[in-house]
């Protein structure tokens, strides 16, 4: 017998190679210069380019949570837009109250309340989330089919039940003070609102992936993600786990809902379900059950509406199925396919 | 005979053979056991109702693909009617190229939807077909010009459809035989033509296979069936069976928009109805879809009864409000899904054992 060590040999990743896995990351930036070229005026750009980020920092937070819970637990929840919903009409519901604070002109007075009717929006629907799971999702985990149908019908009661508790009629409410108006750089105008979306979003997004990535709750949900039955014969209550996740998934789209609530300034019960559409588009963009790929999604959807709602305003959400259909054909599973196609 | 024109399916409890029967004669002399506008209207809607959540059926009940596209498709056939009729005049032969324009388009629409994403999963599959209807919603809403927007259009039909037209100067058995009547007519005969042309697809070999796939796509892979081409043709077959509905509902109504057509609601709606009637069973279609129309036309009012008789307790009134109707049809259709997923039908043949 030799005894030569066994030395593992890891090859270079070609450069190109390397490229081609990175690509996704490009899309973003690829995007905002194809945005710049088209619409030339570096002003009107700018206002686009943070309108869309805003949009998509929105979208993301209602996504995120839809896409992890797909990924840990092969659960699709075509009821997350009822959190939506329910989300937005609790904050303004809060908001109405602190009617005295959002108005008045003091901005800590103003982020008081908003931090107020966030958390009271991430209380009721993460609460509710856990309800949903109990109730509706746990009978009929592993049936794709039941699943979709059950949320569905999940999704028809709580949107009646907005009417019962809210009443028919949609609900106006205007921005905080501090939120109002805009700031202007050079020729281009920025709403206030939109910076505050994007840091949210962006922080949430960090936030994740910290989590993700470097504690341990992060790293059961990466391996159940991977593996549900490993980490279940580790010794880890992989269900409770999966409750958590999707309590914050609720709690995440309720959160999803205020910041769209008060971007939009009008709500209807109707929100959610018409929202759900541009969420199922990134989660599909980005690939089912990944973060990252919702996150890079998201935003590319968010700016591409703007674009095309400035220089095309007819094929707005046209474009975003287009969008779609050429990542798909790239990639069939998305940016980033994390969870194996069943 | 009989057997024959049901394709061997028969309905196989003596309960749903009564009930089916009841149906059927009610729909068949419609027009003389429950005289008036209201009531014709609605027994010309359930034959609509009828094919479209058969065709639907079709999809989700023997092929287990859920799809939200399927207004759509309904869409696509009452608009392509609708255009062919407003545009080249109201004749037998706009109708007919109007309506084969729409199936055709139909078809071309769900394989190229089909192709695209039925090689995943039923989940992906679900999610770009709810993007892409709610897309081509917007499309139709937007393009005004063509299809007159949110206003929808309003056409003639051939004269013989029409009120107007006379068939025999005085009254049978007190209904006047006019235009309106050939036009039920004919909506009633196309409907249960097509329903039959239904029943003979699902209980073909290919209707056989399609559940082996549905059952086991794995297997069926194995045993040497192309699990994607199965389940695109079925597919494209619902599709457009949907889209002849969808002409049937524009020639009754001389009325074709958005919301009548393509609406969120209407899709929601047909999957209250095969889920409640019966999934994997065309007679379930037929159950879920009389029931339901008859709840969305009658029960409301009995529903205002109840909220005045509750006026006194005021957060149960608003809950039994005629506008809730469907919160509970939404709870029924959640109880149907856990309890009896094989709906009305299922239960009332297991009842028979």
């Amino acid at each position: 017998m030799s005894d030569t060590s066994i030395k593992p040999r890891i090859e270079k990743v070609p450069l190109s190679e390397q490229f081609f896995q990175k690509l996704p990351v490009m899309l973003v930036p690829l995007l905002a210069l194809a945005g710049l070229l088209a619409i030339g005026n570096p002003a009107s750009w700018l206002t686009l380019t943070v309108a869309g980020l805003a949009m998509g920092m929105m979208i993301f937070i209602m996504a995120s949570g839809l896409t992890v819970v797909f990924g840990l637990m092969d659960v699709i929840n075509f009821g997350h837009g009822a959190f939506v919903a329910i989300g937005a009409f609790v904050g303004f519901t809060v908001l109405a109250w602190l009617a005295g604070w959002t108005e008045s002109p003091s901005v800590l007075l103003n982020l008081f309340a908003v931090l107020i009717a966030i958390l009271a929006a991430m209380l009721v629907t993460g609460l509710l989330g856990y309800a949903f799971e109990r109730v509706i999702v746990m009978p009929v985990y592993g049936e794709h089919l039941k699943q979709i149908l059950v949320t569905m019908g999940g999704l028809i009661v709580a949107q009646q039940m907005i009417y019962v508790v809210w009443g028919p009629d949609e609900l106006h409410i205007s921005r905080p003070e501090a939120f109002q108006g805009s700031l202007i750089f050079g020729e281009a105008a920025i709403e206030k609102y939109r910076l505050v979306a994007v840091g949210i979003g962006l922080a949430l997004f960090l936030a994740m992936r910290h989590i993700l990535q470097n504690t341990k709750v992060g790293l059961l949900v990466r391996a159940g993600v991977e593996n549900g039955e490993m980490v279940e014969a580790l010794g880890y209550r992989i269900r409770r786990l999966f409750l958590i996740v999707f309590m914050t998934g609720s709690a995440l789209a309720g959160l999803g809902g205020v910041m769209w609530g008060l971007y939009q300034e009008t709500i209807t019960a109707h929100m959610g379900s018409e929202i759900m559409v541009l969420v199922f588009i990134v989660v599909i963009i980005g690939g089912l059950g990944s973060v990252e790929g919702c996150f890079i999604g998201a935003l590319m959807v968010g700016l591409l509406a703007n674009y095309t709602a400035f220089l095309a305003p007819k094929v707005a959400l046209i474009s975003t199925i287009a969008l779609m259909v050429v990542i798909l054909m790239w990639r069939p599973q998305g940016l980033y396919p994390v969870v194996k196609a069943k | 005979m009989l057997t024959k024109l049901l394709s061997g399916d028969t309905p196989r409890s003596s309960l749903l053979t009564v009930i089916l029967l009841i149906v059927l004669v009610c729909l068949a002399f419609a027009p003389f056991l429950f005289p008036g506008t209201k009531s014709l209207e609605t027994a010309a809607r359930i034959c609509i109702f009828i094919v479209l959540v058969a065709s639907y059926d079709l999809l989700l009940g023997y092929a287990g693909i859920v799809s939200f596209a399927h207004t759509m498709f309904f869409g696509i056939g009452a608009y392509g009617t609708a255009l062919a009729l407003s545009a080249t005049g109201p004749s037998y032969v706009s109708l007919a190229w109007g309506t084969l324009a729409g199936a055709v388009l139909a078809a071309v629409f769900a394989l190229a939807i089909g192709l695209f994403s039925l090689r995943v999963k039923a989940i992906f599959f679900a999610m770009v077909t709810l993007a892409v209807a709610s897309a081509f919603a917007v499309l139709v809403s937007q393009m005004s010009w063509l299809t007159g927007g949110e206003d929808g259009l309003n056409y003639k039909i051939p004269r013989e459809l029409t009120p107007a037209f006379k068939l025999v100067e005085e009254k049978v058995l007190d209904v006047r035989i006019n235009g309106k009547l050939l036009a039920y007519y004919l909506v009633f005969f196309a409907s249960a033509f097509l329903f039959l042309v239904m029943l003979r697809i699902v209980n073909s070999p290919f209707g056989r296979t399609l559940k082996a796939v549905r059952d086991n796509a794995f297997r069926a892979e194995a045993i040497g069936y192309r699990v994607v081409w199965y389940r695109t043709t079925a597919t494209v077959l619902s599709a457009v069976m949907a889209a002849l509905a969808g002409s049937l509902l524009a020639v009754w109504l001389r009325y074709t928009g958005p919301a009548t057509t393509l609406s969120m609601e209407i899709m929601i709606d047909i999957l209250l109805m095969v889920v409640i009637g019966g999934m994997g069973t065309l007679y379930g279609a037929v159950l879920g879809a009389t029931l339901f129309i008859l709840a969305q036309t009658y029960l409301q009012n009995l529903m205002g009864i109840a909220s005045e008789a509750t006026s006194a307790v005021p957060f149960l009134s608003t809950l039994v409000a005629p506008e809730r109707w469907l919160l509970w049809l939404g709870v029924l259709f959640v109880l149907s899904v856990y309890f009896f997923p094989s709906g009305i039908v299922g239960r009332l043949r297991a009842g028979r054992a």
